[in-house]
Order: structure tokens, then C-alpha cells, then sequence
């Protein structure tokens, strides 16, 4: 059913349900009984018990109903296709779906005519179940709730605990995406470890990720060694740290201790606009400009820079990292209290020896988070090191070669025609996997940090 | 300024206090102002303060909440350079040279007049590191056995040697707050000050700590100048051979403890020492 | 303080000021080091993408004849359909340089077109009635044409060394000289979706996928972000369950975009069986990214409402939710619109999951709704920027000042709207 339809109906249910609920106290009400709600609130009454948990199951229903069909037709695939791997098995499953649809491109449309035929069947039976199942629940709803209709009935509570519940929900929905990237992540990375030894994984030194195209042709042909891929990340988080620390660090000194209020208020915003620009841009300026900048530099003297190197990724992420450190610093910098400059200018102190002395060292583990953090953001960057770093995995820790990331990696595998569940799709998510708890890592030690920090001041 | 000698209160008007009661100059001077009007921004928070300090000497500045003695006091060693927008006029010397001249170095001089501020505030450092920050940055050590020398001597003097001798690395911050008190006064003696300013700095102390920074202010005496603003008259009894009495911003009256306390020559003075306000 | 100290102590003046001149100087270089980047970064793209708002232009005559287009049947739509407009560009071409003979000369002549002229021949001639006429048209030159007249090309190297013959280079300029090639306002850039040929490219497939997807993630992460704010301000008891909540949000906030990506792909187009590509999925990604962006700077609108105005609303009996829903949403509403649109404009920049979620096709039709297959403009800026063609070089930088023009737009209107509800309690 078009979707224009369906929130149609919605739309009119819910107005239903409103006023009818809404009706029914203003007639009680003018029967002399007095409401304990007002009639708002009996209306929206009725929609909750009408509408809320037939569009509930509506819900459930339309995201289980695709997987559940697949496995059924899977399940009853002819004997001789049975026993294929599961990628050929998605595939299959693809030609039974496009088949249905009136495409006839598949090699064996006629084995599978019947099975496509099946699968239409449960399709349209699945949407009308469906939707009945949706209809039957919301009249009964309906009646229910309207049997409750009485003048003492407590209607604005019912409402306020159900507002209540959903808030509640919302706020948990961020606990439920993080199971979802957890459950998801690990549960594809276990079904590579299936295939690969997750110890061959984590200290292999060669990548070179090719499938096995034919059944029986075991993962031998292809490696996933990921030593060269953290190589890489780290090398060019490294470059990127070095040149961010630095700069951002005493940009933030200057900024907090220095400068004028005026030059503050022009500086600082300028300096997070560097955080604003989206990362496909930076990847672009430098694959096209700081790459080849770079490159023909080195030539210039003597040294050879490839043109996808691992200084033109990290000096570009570097920038974009900047605005990291720097606002985080100058937040802790700021906390620092003012007695201790006091104290340290009482004695004499200029404001360098003051702020190398004693303010930095105070406000060092608020720094050092800022700089995990910082971390963290360098490590999981997609963009610029996708457009410019290179492929190849080169197991080298010269900023000048190219070398290739965990992210790349991700990105490359992923983005390509295979099927979901061959080995090299599956890798991606065994990265995805070392990604996540990296920097999951990271933020939990970098949160720890800068909130004992807090705690010393407060 | 009137100089009398008279029993009697000169003038019965409380409300004229701008001129001061009291002797102002002393022999032996170490630091002397002369018509210090401090403004912050717009609004004037010290009017016309003229004051001489002794060699040697504790003065002692009180009054109620709010009169300027602390503003006054932070001019003393330029510490009101450090806040926006505060403007302080007037002749201000220490042994005959002008401190606001602007030739005059203001890193130097912070080390011949050093500081202690109300609230503890010891660096997040060990013991040790705090009390040898000033020698390390004036470079008044050339080397390490200079420097442990001079560290000793000054939490020796700061009555603080014994119970810090064997915690020198430990953080300052985890002492008490008297001792944390008596860091700080070891701190500013580490750099040989002329004279020590002490900004009401037993008023965040338990009177046990508070006795024990009394008593070494007295000892600290023979060898520095001392000036602490208080608001605690009993204190300022204690341990001052002078007082000087501010109200609002004007120096009411200026002279020996004892005379002041038993025999205040201006009617705000004796109404403050009386309890009447403040 | 003895004589001595006070010598040792000047002495080390000097040193010790130096120092502090060189820190402050390193502090300032700094500041400068990141707004030179920065000025770089725009400038660079800037004088790459200009030219991508102009496009070359060549004016020829084109003689409908039906004959030429092999229509014999005026009434027949497929003849139409699948007519030789080409025939016709090549017939004028001829026309207009009647000394070129050979065949090799004739093909390079036909070069200096755009191969997609021939479609908007097409488009020209859904008015029947132009058959058998003769039009004068403008039509897109080839984009080795356009980056000889933008200058992209260095006429003094020798020929084997460029992409243009010389012989081209004397068709161009005597069309330049009798003013039949000319650089126009290229509003194909913005009329049209990706295209393999430069010339025909444009960004309107990409910005409507983008409007689409950023459409779709306001409406989900909006309400849901408030309402989660709302809860974890006003009604969450102190307990685990809620620390674990918020420790999960302030997690979010930092993972990776591309793992939000690996969530989608595993999670809604394979379990849920979602299709590929389309703004709906891409939107319900950007969802969850912003998600603890936007509760997190919820929080701190209805944080700054001061309790007094709750108070009151409590103190003549109403409800504590009454109290939020009357009273305090609407005063941090506008603080939630903020911290709202900030978090859009992040999310209109988010390449990388989308990526995942399979918003790398050569997608040509511009999508109508929200199930069409879809991508958006940060992606349509990495698809081209693969491409080595200088022309596509311009227009990818071209893309690029769009997208920042946007999320300039976006952030002022935040600025703007923070500054006119900033209340002083």
C-alpha cells in the first residue's frame, strides 16, 4: 500500500479516536458528573490504547517480516542448491526477489520460478497479516479504552505516565544503538573469525584481501594480516598529533593568557571554523593540492615523496584536529584558578615562566585528555585519508611512502558489488570491530581523566 | 595632615575623615606613599592615602569590609597590574625609588616585595618544588646544594623545617591549611624579600594555625618589613607596633598599636574598635 | 634582599625576558599557522571552482530537417525517441567550417561539441512544430574546449604534449572571434544530475538526495532528541540505568562516523532488509550520528531555564509535566533549535557513512522521494573527485563552495537565532 495511504488512514484514526474519546467526557460532563481530567485528556486516552500498539506491531512486524521470508525460502530451496556457501546462497536469494519483480536475467529462472513465485505469496501475505493484525489490535484497543471512559477515570495520569514511558524510550534509544553497533559489529567480525584466526588477524603482517571466489577455494589465497593497517593508522595520526599538539596548544596559551578581548573574539571563532569544514573537503585539498605540493618539494630536494604519502594525509588531518586541542586546552587552561597565578606572579614570575610552570603542569591532565580525545578523532577519520592516502598495505613508518589505514580498509571492501557475506566483507567489520573498541578506549580514559581533573578544582 | 598631640578627639564629625589623624612620616623608611588614589574602571576605591613604612617594622591595616585596605596594599608590589582596567595614581617608594615608574622592571620588584594571600594557594607541586620556585626562576641558585640550602633555610624560618623534612616530595597541596599557610610564607621568603605583604592570611585558618602564623610573624620581623592587612582588630593588636585605620577608602588614622587601641583620637576609629560598625 | 641578590636577579632579566618575547611570538605564529591554513584550504578551492559556474558555449545553426533526423513519421514517438539529433549538430558543424575534407579533420571537428549535445537537441524538440525549421542554439562545448577558454590549458607547450591539437585550438578561435563561442552562466551545473561528461554534470541529483536525507534526520532526530533530553533533565531518577544511559550518549558522541555506517549496513539494509541508497536509511544513520549532539545541547537549554520559572508554573498547581510542556520547553526552545541546526549542518557534511549504506552509484536521475535511489552532495564531491579531468577537478571544487555556502548559511542562522533569544535571566 502507497505510503501517502497509509498515513492517511493514520491521520484519520488518530482524529477519530480523538474526538470520539473528547465527545464522550463532554457528554458525561454535561450529564452533571464531574471530570476528574479534562476532556483532552480522555481523547488522547483513546489514541493511546487505539493507535499506539497497533502501530507498534505495524513496526515490529514491517522490519522482521524481510528476514523472516528469507529464511523460509531459503529453507526450501531445491535439494542440489542446498548445500552452496552462504554467499551463494545471498545470491540466490537476490534472483528469487528479482525474478518476482519481472526480472528474467537469472541462469536458473526455471528452477527457481516456483520459488519466486512463493515468495511473492508471502509477501503480499505478510502485508495483509499485517496490516489486519494492525486493525484487529486497534479496535480492540479502542473498545477497551472506551469502556473505561468514566467521570473519575484518571485519564490525565494515563497520559502523563504514557508521555512518560515514551520520553523514557527516546533517552534509551541511545543505549539501543550502541547495542546495535556492538551486537552488529561483533556478531559479523565472529563469523569472520570463523574463517580467519583472530590471532592471524590481529599480528599478520601482509594484507592482501582476495575471496574465494569458488566453493572449496579456502581463504588461503587472500590474508588478513591487519599489522600493516594499524601501522598506517598510527603513522599518520602521529604526523597529524604532531602537527596539532603544538599548534593548538599554544594557540589556546595565546588565546587564554595573551591576546586582547577583541583579538580573542576574531581569533577564536576563525580557529573553530577549521573543526566546521567537512571532511571530504579536506581529503580533496589534499589529494589535489598538498599532495603534489609535497611531492614535487621532495623532488626538489632529492627525496622521493609518493604522492598518496602519509605526510600530506597526516599534515591535513593535523589541521583539522587543530580546533581539538585547542578548545579543549583553553577550557582547562581557563579552570585553572586565578590564585595560582597570583601566587606565581607575587613572587615575580614573567607570565611565560608563570604559564610553563605552573599553569601548564596544573592543568596537564586536562590537557592530556584533550590530546587523547584528539587521538581518538585522528584514528577513526574516514575522508581524507580515503581520498588521499593509498591503498596498498606497506608496512613502513617513513611518513613519505604510502601506507593505508583501518578506515580505508573499511571503506575499500565495502564499497564494491560483493555480497554481504563473503570474507572480505566480513573483514571490514572485524576493522570495524578494532576501530570501535579503540576508541571506545581512548574516550573512556580520556573522560576519566579530564573529570578527576575537574574534580581537583571544584 | 594634622599632626596634634592632643588628648581629644580633633574632630567630633565622623564625617569628616578625609584628613588623616596621626603621625604619618618614620624614621628609617623602607617604602612611602604619598597620595595614592587607586580607580577601578570609573569607580575610585582608595582616595588619596598617604602612609610611610619602617625598616623592620609590622604595620598593621584595618578596617571594616570593602574600605580599600587590600587594594592599597596590592599597589605595594604592582599586584593591581594584573587586573583589567585598575588605574593607581600617586608617589609610591621603596628605599627613595619610585616602584611606578615605568623604567622601573616590575619582576624585580616583586621579588624585593613579596606576598601572601588570604586563601592558601601553594602550587600543585611537592613541597620541596614549591618552595624553590622563586630561587629557580630568579636564578638566585647555582646549584642544587644552593638550592636545598636556601629551601631549608626558608621553611626553617617559616617555622614549617620539622614537620616538612621528610615529605619534601610530597604535594604542598595535601598539607593542612595552616601549614599550606606557613608554605606560602616560606615561598616568599625563598627569594630574600625586603619587605612582606600579608593579605589577611590567617582568615581562612582555625585559631590554633592562626596563632602559629602570629608568632611567626613576630619572628619574622627581625629580618623583614612586614605590612598585613587584617580584620581582625585582636590580631592587629597582637602582633603590629603600628595600625593604620582605613574607612572607605581614606586613611582615618595612623599610628602606634597600643596608642590606638586604647586611645584612638578620631570618632570613626574609636566607634570601629568599639564594635559600634564593622 | 641583599645587594648581590638583587644583581643576580637583573642580571637574569634579560634572558628570562627574551624568553618570554620568543614564547609569545610561538604562541602567535601558531594562531596564524591555523589561519593560514585555513585561508589556504578556501582559497585553493575557491580559484579551482569558480570556473565551475561558467561553461562554454558554442552558437550554431541547426537546420530540423526530418530527413537529417530520420523521421518519416512525424506522429511516431519512438522515431522521436531514438531520432539522429547528433546528425544534425554534425551537419552544422559542417556547414559552418566548409573547408575541412578529411575524415580525421571532420572527427576532431565534431569533438568540439559535447557528446550529450545531441540530448538537448532532444529536449529542444518535444515541440514538434520546430521540425523542418532552422533554430540558432547554444550548445555546450566539449570540456577540453572549455578548459582551453578557462585557460587551463598551456597553448605554448608543443602539441604532443597537450590534450588540444592545434588544429582545434584554430577551430576555437575562430569561433571566439566571431563571438559563436562564448562562456555563459552554467546553469546546467545546477539543473542537472551526475553525468559521465564534465560538461553535462550537475549537482541537483545531489543536493536533493542531501535535502532528502537532511529532511528525513530532522524529523526523526529532532523529537526524539528532545524527548530524550527532556526525560534525562526533568524525570530520570538518579540510578544506574540513567548514568548508564548518559555515559552511552557522551560514547556516541565520539565513535567514529564510520562505524555508524557499519551499524546501518549490518543492522537496516541487511536485517531489516531496507534498499540501498535511498535518503529514508541515509537519513535514520544521521539520526543516530546527531543523536547525542542534540540531546547533548538540549540538556543545556532546559539546564539554563531557572528554576523560578518552574516553581511558579508547580506553585498553581499544575503538573510537572504541564510545568515542562507549558513553561519550560517553549523558553529553551529556542537553544534546542540552535544546537538542532548545528547539528544538521554536521550532518549535511557526513560522507563516510553513507558511503556504507551504498550511496556510491553512478546515480543520474535527480530522486523524487524519499525511497528513489539517492546520494548527497559530499558524496557526489568524492565520486568526481576520482575523476582526473581537469574539468571535473572545477567542478568538484564548484560542489565543494556550494556545500560550505550551505553550511555557512546554516551555522549564521544558528548565530543569528542564539543571539536574538539570548535572554539575560
Amino acid at each position: 500500500m502507497p505510503f501517502h495511504t497509509l498515513f492517511t488512514i493514520f491521520v484519520v484514526v488518530i482524529a477519530f479516536c480523538f474526538f470520539a474519546g473528547q465527545r464522550r467526557a463532554l457528554k458525561l460532563k454535561s450529564d452533571g458528573s464531574s471530570l476528574h481530567s479534562l476532556p483532552f485528556y480522555h481523547g488522547t486516552w483513546l489514541i493511546i490504547v487505539g493507535v499506539l500498539p497497533a502501530l507498534i506491531i505495524l513496526l515490529v512486524w514491517s522490519l522482521v517480516e524481510s528476514s523472516i521470508i528469507r529464511s523460509v525460502i531459503l529453507s526450501e530451496l531445491p535439494a542440489n542448491l542446498m548445500l552452496v556457501s552462504p554467499a551463494e546462497k545471498s545470491l540466490l536469494f537476490s534472483e528469487i526477489a528479482n525474478l518476482s519483480n519481472g526480472q528474467i536475467l537469472s541462469p536458473n529462472a526455471e528452477q527457481l520460478a516456483p520459488l519466486s513465485n512463493r515468495y511473492t505469496l508471502l509477501e503480499s501475505l505478510s502485508g495483509q497479516l499485517k496490516l489486519g493484525l494492525a486493525l484487529i489490535i486497534s479496535v480492540i484497543g479502542f473498545g477497551l479504552g472506551w469502556l473505561r471512559l468514566k467521570p473519575d477515570f484518571r485519564a490525565r495520569n494515563r497520559f502523563e505516565s504514557t508521555v512518560r514511558i515514551i520520553l523514557m524510550s527516546c533517552a534509551s534509544l541511545a543505549v539501543l544503538t550502541t547495542v546495535g553497533i556492538v551486537f552488529s559489529v561483533l556478531f559479523e567480525a565472529m563469523r569472520f573469525f570463523d574463517t580467519v584466526s583472530i590471532f592471524d588477524f590481529i599480528f599478520g603482517t601482509h594484507w592482501s584481501p582476495q575471496i574465494a571466489i569458488r566453493e572449496g577455494q579456502v581463504g588461503s589465497s587472500g590474508s588478513f594480516g591487519a599489522v600493516p593497517l594499524f601501522v598506517g593508522t598510527m603513522l599518520i595520526s602521529a604526523v597529524a598529533m604532531i602537527v596539532a599538539v603544538p599548534i593548538g596548544l599554544m594557540s589556546a596559551i595565546y588565546l587564554s593568557e595573551y591576546a586582547s578581548p577583541k583579538f580573542r573574539a576574531f581569533a577564536k571563532p576563525l580557529l573553530e571554523v577549521l573543526a566546521g569544514v567537512p571532511t571530504v573537503v579536506y581529503g580533496f585539498f589534499a589529494a589535489i593540492t598538498v599532495a603534489p605540493m609535497l611531492r614535487d618539494f621532495g623532488e626538489a630536494l632529492g627525496l622521493s615523496v609518493s604522492s598518496e604519502s602519509a605526510l600530506a594525509a597526516g599534515l591535513v588531518m593535523g589541521v583539522m584536529i587543530i580546533p581539538f586541542v585547542s578548545s579543549l586546552s583553553d577550557d582547562v587552561i581557563n579552570a585553572v584558578p586565578q590564585s595560582l597565578r597570583d601566587g606565581s606572579f607575587g613572587l615575580g614570575a614573567t607570565q611565560s615562566e608563570t604559564i610553563r610552570r605552573v599553569i601548564i603542569p596544573a592543568a596537564l591532565p586536562g590537557i592530556v585528555g584533550a590530546i587523547l580525545l584528539a587521538v581518538s578523532r585522528a584514528i577513526g577519520e574516514t575522508m581524507i585519508v580515503v581520498m588521499a592516502a593509498g591503498l596498498s598495505a606497506n608496512l613502513t613508518i617513513n611518513p613519505l611512502e604510502t601506507v593505508t589505514t583501518v578506515t580505508v580498509q573499511i571503506v575499500t571492501l565495502l564499497v564494491g558489488d560483493q555480497e554481504f557475506d563473503s570474507p572480505k566483507t566480513l573483514a571490514a567489520f572485524a576493522l570495524g570491530l578494532m576501530l570501535f573498541v579503540t576508541t571506545l578506549c581512548l574516550n573512556v580514559v580520556a573522560l576519566y581523566v579530564v573529570r578527576r581533573y575537574r574534580e581537583q578544582y571544584d | 595632615m594634622v599632626d596634634t598631640k592632643s588628648s581629644s578627639p580633633t574632630s567630633s564629625d565622623p564625617r569628616d575623615y578625609r584628613n588623616t589623624v596621626g603621625k604619618i612620616e618614620v624614621p628609617n623608611t623602607k617604602m612611602s606613599m604619598r597620595d595614592v588614589d587607586v580607580f577601578y574602571g570609573d569607580k575610585q576605591a582608595v582616595f588619596g592615602v598617604d602612609l610611610d613604612i619602617a625598616k623592620n617594622e609590622v604595620i598593621a591595616m584595618i578596617g571594616p569590609s570593602g574600605c580599600g585596605k587590600s587594594t592599597f596594599l596590592r599597589c605595594m608590589n604592582r599586584m593591581n597590574d594584573t587586573i583589567e582596567g585598575c588605574v593607581v595614581s600617586g608617589s609610591l617608594k621603596l628605599d627613595d625609588q619610585d616602584i611606578y615608574d615605568p623604567k622601573l622592571d616590575v619582576v624585580p620588584l616583586r621579588a624585593r616585595v613579596g606576598m601572601v594571600f588570604q586563601k592558601p594557594n601553594p602550587f600543585p607541586k611537592s613541597i620541596y618544588d614549591n618552595v624553590a620556585y622563586g630561587p629557580q626562576i630568579h636564578g638566585l641558585a647555582s646549584s642544587r646544594v644552593e638550592l636545598d640550602e636556601i629551601v631549608e633555610n626558608s621553611l626553617r624560618k617559616a617555622g614549617l623545617w620539622n614537620e616538612a623534612k621528610d615529605r619534601l616530595d610530597q604535594p604542598g597541596t595535601g598539607l593542612s591549611g595552616g601549614q599550606q599557610q606557613r608554605l606560602c610564607i616560606a615561598r616568599t621568603i625563598a627569594v630574600s624579600p625586603e619587605v612582606i605583604l600579608m593579605d589577611e592570611p590567617c582568615s581562612a585558618l582555625d585559631p590554633i594555625a592562626t596563632a602559629r602564623i602570629e608568632e611567626l610573624i613576630d619572628e619574622l620581623s627581625a629580618n623583614f618589613t612586614i605590612a598585613i592587612v587584617t580584620h581582625s582588630m585582636q590580631q592587629a593588636a597582637r602582633v603590629s607596633h603600628r595600625t593604620a585605620y582605613f574607612h572607605l577608602g581614606y586613611l582615618v588614622e595612623i599610628g602606634a598599636t597600643d596608642d590606638i587601641f586604647t586611645n584612638p583620637r578620631h570618632r570613626l576609629t574609636e566607634d570601629y574598635i568599639t564594635g559600634r560598625f564593622g | 634582599m641583599s645587594r648581590s641578590t638583587i644583581d643576580i636577579v637583573n642580571r637574569n632579566l634579560a634572558k628570562r625576558y627574551a624568553k618570554e618575547k620568543r614564547f609569545r611570538l610561538f604562541g602567535l605564529l601558531s594562531i596564524l599557522a591555523g589561519l593560514t591554513a585555513l585561508c589556504f584550504l578556501l582559497v585553493t578551492i575557491v580559484s579551482n571552482g569558480w570556473g565551475a559556474f561558467t561553461q562554454s558555449y558554442i552558437q550554431l545553426t541547426l537546420d530540423l530537417d526530418p530527413e537529417t533526423l530520420s523521421i518519416t513519421d512525424p506522429l511516431d514517438n519512438d522515431q522521436w525517441s531514438y531520432a539522429n539529433y547528433t546528425a544534425v549538430i554534425k551537419k552544422s558543424l559542417r556547414e559552418r567550417f566548409p573547408d575541412i575534407k578529411s575524415r580525421k579533420d571532420k572527427k576532431r571537428l565534431y569533438r568540439i561539441i559535447s557528446p550529450g549535445a545531441g540530448y538537448q537537441v532532444n529536449q529542444l524538440m518535444h515541440d514538434r512544430s520546430l521540425l523542418g525549421q532552422t533554430v540558432t542554439i547554444w550548445l555546450p562545448a566539449d570540456d577540453d574546449v572549455d578548459s582551453v577558454i578557462k585557460g587551463h590549458i598551456d597553448r605554448n607547450r608543443p602539441e604532443n604534449e597537450r590534450r588540444v591539437s592545434d588544429k582545434t585550438l584554430a577551430l576555437i578561435d575562430e569561433l571566439v572571434n566571431s563571438d559563436q563561442l562564448q562562456r555563459k552562466f552554467n546553469n546546467v551545473f545546477f539543473s542537472a544530475g551526475d553525468s559521465s561528461e564534465p560538461e553535462q554534470a550537475g549537482i541537483k541529483g545531489a543536493m536533493l538526495g542531501s535535502f532528502f536525507t537532511l529532511i528525513v534526520a530532522l524529523l526523526l532526530s529532532f523529537p526524539i532528541g528532545i524527548a530524550a533530553a527532556i526525560y534525562l533533565e526533568e524525570f530520570a531518577p538518579k540510578n544506574k540505568w540513567t548514568d548508564f544511559i548518559e555515559v552511552n550518549i557522551n560514547n556516541l558522541a565520539a565513535v567514529p562516523s564510520i562505524v555508524f555506517g557499519l551499524l546501518g549496513l549490518a543492522v537496516f539494509l541487511n536485517w531489516f532488509g531496507l534498499p540501498r541508497s535511498v535518503p529514508l536509511v541515509g537519513g535514520i544513520v544521521l539520526t543516530l550520528m546527531t543523536l547525542p549532539t542534540i540531546i547533548i545541547s538540549s540538556r543545556v537549554a532546559l539546564k539554563s531555564v531557572p528554576p523560578s520559572i518552574r516553581e511558579a508554573a508547580l506553585g498553581l498547581g499544575a503538573s510537572k509535566m504541564q510545568t515542562i510542556f507549558d513553561h519550560v520547553l517553549p523558553l529553551a526552545l529556542p537553544g534546542m533549535l540552535t544546537g538542532g541546526i548545528i547539528g544538521m549542518a554536521q550532518a549535511l557534511g557526513e560522507t563516510a557513512p553513507l558511503l556504507m549504506i551504498g550511496m556510491v552509484a553512478f546515480i543520474v536521475d535527480i530522486p523524487g522521494s524519499f525511497t528513489d535511489p539517492a546520494t548527497v552532495l559530499p558524496v557526489q564531491i568524492f565520486l568526481w573527485s576520482d575523476s582526473p579531468e581537469r574539468a571535473f577537478v572545477e567542478r568538484t571544487s564548484g560542489a565543494i563552495m556550494v556545500l560550505l555556502m550551505f553550511l555557512i548559511l546554516m551555522n549564521s542562522i544558528a548565530v543569528l537565532l542564539r543571539k536574538r533569544f539570548e535572554r539575560r535571566w
